[in-house]
């Protein structure tokens, strides 16, 4: 697994492909939107999203936090889908969520869907943290070195073989820099929505994120979200595209 | 209703009995006479029988399903509730239906109301219907089904007497025919006093259509519309240079107009809408006298395609050049010409286009089929010959989905409570489940309930509860708000609508994977008109007209039925017999004596497999004529196993006829690759991990609910966190591969675009009968795929133009 160098308002950080920022100099890594309890919450609404999205983003974070070895972890908000989620988490996650927060230090900024962060899991709770010029947040307003969740960005592009792949991804223009949603059953924003664009003035660039390495792809490159299902009686047989 | 316009032959033998008044005199101030069929339909609802009735179009097949209704009425008078209710797959078939039987009750003066039911009627209307129901209700599969999940549907169709189902050949062997199927058993039980009545093409196997219509096809009795002569198809061979590949024909284009000028009224057939496009542009350049012609497929917007269709009824249309997006029900005028460009694919399909000319019994219907390439030739004769013979195939009915199941359960329990064992035997007496088993049944009744995940995880959250009464219900009444918003089982591909300026009309809509290919100032070819690709506005394609420019094509994925396995099957013996060969005309008899001498035409039981080197690359080229789907996944298997052996396969393409692989080592004992065993390891693999199953899954995911289908109109929130059904797939594939919706969807793929059960009896059939041609250079046959070769668009094909300079130098080394 290959992270990619960024170089945002002079700090060197490293994106990894799995979604998460390393700064190395403070041996400090960064997630954003674990939206851990999704599953459970969804199914309370009556739509039954596999009961496993908690199991595979914990698996996903061990093995981060086991690569890097970081002297700090930072949630980037939304940690928790809601407060229920929060509140509700126990048995072997909870177990295992805890050893996590504990093996290092641990940091919980706090988003718009976590606003209380369950006190026995341990860690610091903070609504950002500053730190040499770089401002950690959950949501992002667009400022110099602001590192950022809360959006989601997924961006669509088109492979040579006329495939559509809609991945998840990392956004910067090198001032700014938005991280993608680290939670397995988060969904996404298209970073050509004007919610995620118009945070970079001046364009800015995609990492997708690929099982070995980052994309590296400009904003220009991109392909906006469509509708995807609608209804319509067929005038072909034919089977649909592609849009892996 | 064309039967409605017909004189009768004086030779026709006297009926067994007449119809009843006020008929009877209708027929006869008509100046008519019923037809031997649609009496015996009479004489079958006498009698309160099922029946399917087979007859090739034109044959008074509607008037046959509806006049035991409207006799019934006249009889009873009008209503009593829903007296008939009449299914079909198309909104406008309906439509068309609704309107020509007006005549016959407005002329006889009978007190019989009748209603369109369909994703198209207003609020309104249906609740006009629902106040005051219609005697007879037409309507298609997905209405019926909103129809059924109203807690009122007992009621409503308790005094139901007749169903009919139209187009039922079409139907069966698609998966909205699936969720039909599933509806039609639960009228079954809510109305026992319905007769049901399926009305067809001639088909293949009308024992199969039996037992879709009854679970005792015994009890269905058969009635064969009287055959009518036979077609009369010609194959178009052009005078000067026959393709040696390509599928657009644009060497005939001349000769098509031509064909044009010297009829009435023509349908000129194409297999594509990339191929409706190009040949449309093409007769319109040539097109000096202006002849009226127009342009009909899928993609064009639906106000333009009911302009075409009005024009083309009124007999003011000389041609329209239309895909499949014509080939049902809908009767279009003075059609006396029907030409099929490019291969039939098969002998039912060709049966139905042709068809569609001469709609009146007494005429043969007459088509010319124009093939596009050398392979196609042997293939429209093949086809021909089938249809002399009136040999005919495809026709397999849809499996039954574990996904429309879920579908239907959800259905079933919107309309009310259900006892589980009961609905398991009514769901097993709908064909497509007829062979389902209890455990699926109940895996998929736990989906529904709690979304099937192992150890019960969900048992808080249940949709559905069983009550102290043993009764399944509704525990979460927003399902049934959910249910009705995403019901059917149609998933769409991702389109955009192209619209001509910012605020300028829409004419239609693309594939959007074709729009990611295009930069602005590209030009393109659609709706019959050269465009720019100005940009992208919101979710539109913003176009303006080009002056010139070579266009790129729309391409669009599939779309093409493949070559059935009983013309394939004609094809390998027309090769296979040298002595039919003189008969063959010149071109392609000097292309099979070339091929036989430089290598050979195989024998109808092997498997010919040709390796040559070309271009610094080693070359296999196999001809098993198993379809494209067949031969797509066979490529992608044979390339794993060959990387496995460490002959460095660089890539593959598929034809309907061919598989043509190439690599840096050759391959020296192909036998050793073509084994049934390559279904086995690499199969599960590949489809694990191919794209393929991952939009298959999406759409069972759609179909079952799981994953809700967005709306248009539906407002949007800037911010979709809607479940991706990417997501789920990679998470369920990890954590539980035996999930009923995985199944579903391997289900599917397997028999769709993988057209797995046919790779699997090529591969046992040629086990031991691989015959391998060493060759120093390109044989004849290769050249039509390898032309192709690096020279696809996106999806789609090569232009016949950029194919010559390709062929020109390979034949050069061919054919010396």
């Amino acid at each position: 697994m290959r992270s990619e160098p960024l170089r945002l308002v002079g700090r060197e950080l490293l994106l990894d492909p799995v979604g998460a920022v390393l700064w190395p100099e403070r041996a400090m890594l960064v997630v954003a939107d674990l939206h851990l309890g999704k599953a459970e919450a969804l199914a309370r609404r009556g739509h039954f999203a596999p009961p496993y999205e908690l199991a595979a983003t914990l698996a996903r974070l061990e093995a981060l936090v086991a690569r890097h070895r970081p002297r700090l972890v930072v949630s980037l908000g939304d940690g928790f889908h809601d407060g229920r989620a929060a509140r509700g988490l126990e048995g072997e996650a909870f177990d295992r969520l805890a050893a996590l927060v504990r093996r290092q230090h641990w940091l919980w900024i706090t988003g718009n869907h976590d606003p209380a962060v369950p006190l026995a899991l341990g860690g610091a709770v903070l609504d950002r943290l500053v730190l040499d010029g770089l401002t950690f947040v959950h949501q992002p307003s667009g400022a110099a070195g602001e590192v950022a969740g809360h959006l989601h960005p997924v961006a669509r592009i088109a492979t040579r073989a006329g495939r559509v792949q809609r991945r998840r991804c990392f956004a910067s223009d090198g001032v700014r820099l938005l991280l993608p949603a680290a939670g397995s059953l988060a969904g996404g924003l298209n970073v050509l929505d004007p919610a995620i664009a118009g945070l970079f003035p001046n364009g800015f660039e995609a990492f997708l994120l690929g099982t070995e390495r980052l994309f590296r792809i400009p904003a220009g490159r991109l392909l906006p979200d469509l509708d995807p299902h609608r209804h319509r009686l067929p005038a072909e047989r034919s089977p649909p595209p592609s849009d892996a | 209703m064309s039967a409605l316009r017909e004189r009768p032959r004086p030779s026709e033998p006297a009926v067994p009995a007449g119809a009843p008044e006020p008929f009877a005199s209708w027929f006869t101030r008509r100046g008519w006479r019923p037809r031997r069929h649609q009496l015996a339909m009479l004489e079958l609802a006498r009698e309160g029988r099922d029946a399917l009735l087979v007859a090739p179009t034109g044959g008074g097949k509607t008037l046959a399903g509806f006049l035991p209704s409207l006799v019934e009425l006249a009889e009873r008078g009008g209503g009593g509730g829903i007296h008939t209710l009449y299914v079909s797959p198309l909104k406008a078939l309906s439509a068309d239906v609704a309107r020509n039987l007006e005549a016959p009750i407005r002329e006889t003066g009978l007190p019989v109301t009748i209603a369109v039911r369909t994703g198209d009627t207003s609020p309104t209307a249906r609740a006009r219907q629902r106040r005051r129901p219609p005697d007879i209700l037409l309507t298609t599969p997905e209405s019926l089904a909103l129809l059924l999940s109203y807690p009122d549907a007992a009621e409503r169709f308790a005094g139901l007497r007749a169903v009919v189902l139209d187009e039922l050949h079409a139907l069966a062997e698609s998966k909205r025919g699936v969720l039909l199927a599933l509806g039609l058993a639960r009228l079954r039980s809510l109305a026992p006093g319905a007769r049901f009545l399926g009305l067809s093409a001639t088909v293949a196997e009308p024992g199969a259509l039996r037992r879709w219509l009854s679970p005792e096809p015994e009890r269905v009795a058969l009635v064969e519309g009287e055959p009518g002569p036979k077609p009369e198809v010609e194959v178009l061979i052009p005078d000067e240079r026959l393709p040696w590949a390509g599928h657009y024909a644009s060497h005939a284009a001349a000769a098509i107009l031509d064909l044009v000028r010297r009829h009435r009224s023509s349908i000129v057939f194409v297999n594509t809408r990339a191929q409706a496009e190009v040949l449309f542009g093409l007769l319109w350049r040539l097109n000096e006298r202006n002849l009226p012609i127009a342009l009909h497929h899928g993609s064009l917007e639906v106000e333009q395609r009911r302009k075409v269709e009005a024009t083309m009824a009124s007999g003011r249309l000389r041609a329209v050049v239309a895909t499949s997006s014509l080939d049902l029900g809908i009767d279009w005028g003075d059609v006396d010409l029907v030409v099929q460009v490019g291969a039939p694919k098969g002998a039912a399909c060709l049966l139905q286009r042709v068809g569609r000319a001469n709609h009146r019994l007494e005429e043969p219907s007459k088509a010319v089929l124009v093939p596009a390439n050398r392979f196609e030739v042997l293939e429209c004769l093949a086809a021909r010959e089938a249809v002399e013979e009136g040999a005919l195939d495809g026709g397999a009915i849809a499996p039954g989905g574990l996904d429309v199941l879920a579908q239907h359960l959800v259905g079933v329990a919107c309309s009310g409570p259900f006892d589980a064992d009961r609905l398991f035997a009514e769901v097993r007496s709908a064909a497509p489940y007829a062979t389902l088993s209890r455990a699926d049944f109940d895996a998929v009744l736990d989906f529904v309930a709690t979304g099937g995940y192992a150890l019960g995880r969900y048992e808080r959250f249940r949709r559905l509860a069983r009550g102290a009464d043993g009764l399944w219900r509704l525990a979460d009444p927003r399902l049934a708000r959910q249910y009705r918003m995403n019901v059917g089982t149609i998933v769409e591909a991702p389109v955009m609508k192209v619209r001509l300026g910012p605020r300028g009309r829409r004419l239609g809509e693309v594939e959007e994977y074709f729009v990611s290919t295009l930069a602005p100032g590209d030009t393109f070819l659609f709706a019959g008109r050269l465009l720019e690709f100005v940009g992208i506005l919101e979710d539109e394609v913003i176009v303006r007209k080009s002056r010139g420019g070579e266009p790129k094509v729309p391409a669009y994925a599939g779309g093409k039925l493949p070559l059935t396995n009983a013309l394939a099957v004609r094809v390998k013996a027309m090769l296979a017999d040298r002595r039919r060969w003189p008969t063959l005309p010149a071109p392609v008899r000097e292309w099979l004596d070339a091929q036989a001498r430089r290598s050979s035409t195989g024998e109808p039981e092997e498997l010919l497999v040709e390796t040559f080197p070309r271009g610094g690359r080693q070359f296999l080229v196999a001809y098993p004529m198993a379809g494209r789907n067949a031969h797509q996944t066979l490529g992608m298997l044979l390339t794993r196993r060959m990387e496995r052996l460490g002959l460095a396969p660089l890539g593959f393409v598929a034809s309907d006829y061919c598989l043509a692989v190439w690599g840096r080592k050759p391959v020296e004992r192909p036998e050793t690759l073509f084994t049934v065993d390559l279904l086995a390891d690499d199969l599960e693999e590949w489809m694990a991990e191919s794209s393929l199953l991952k939009r298959t899954f999406r759409n069972c995911a759609v179909v079952a609910g799981l994953v809700e289908r967005r709306h248009p109109g539906r407002q949007k929130t800037g911010r979709q966190l809607t479940m991706s059904a990417d997501l789920i797939y990679d998470v369920l594939r990890k954590y539980e591969p035996d999930h009923v919706l995985l199944r579903a969807a391997r289900a599917e793929a397997a028999q769709g675009m993988t057209d797995i059960r046919r790779l699997s009896d090529l591969l046992n059939a040629v086990r031991g009968r691989i015959r391998h041609v060493r060759l120093s250079r390109i044989s004849p046959f290769a050249v039509a795929i390898v032309a192709g070769i690096g020279k696809e668009f996106v999806g789609g094909e090569a232009l016949d133009q950029e194919l010559e300079a390709a062929v020109a130098e390979l034949l050069a080394e061919a054919m010396e």
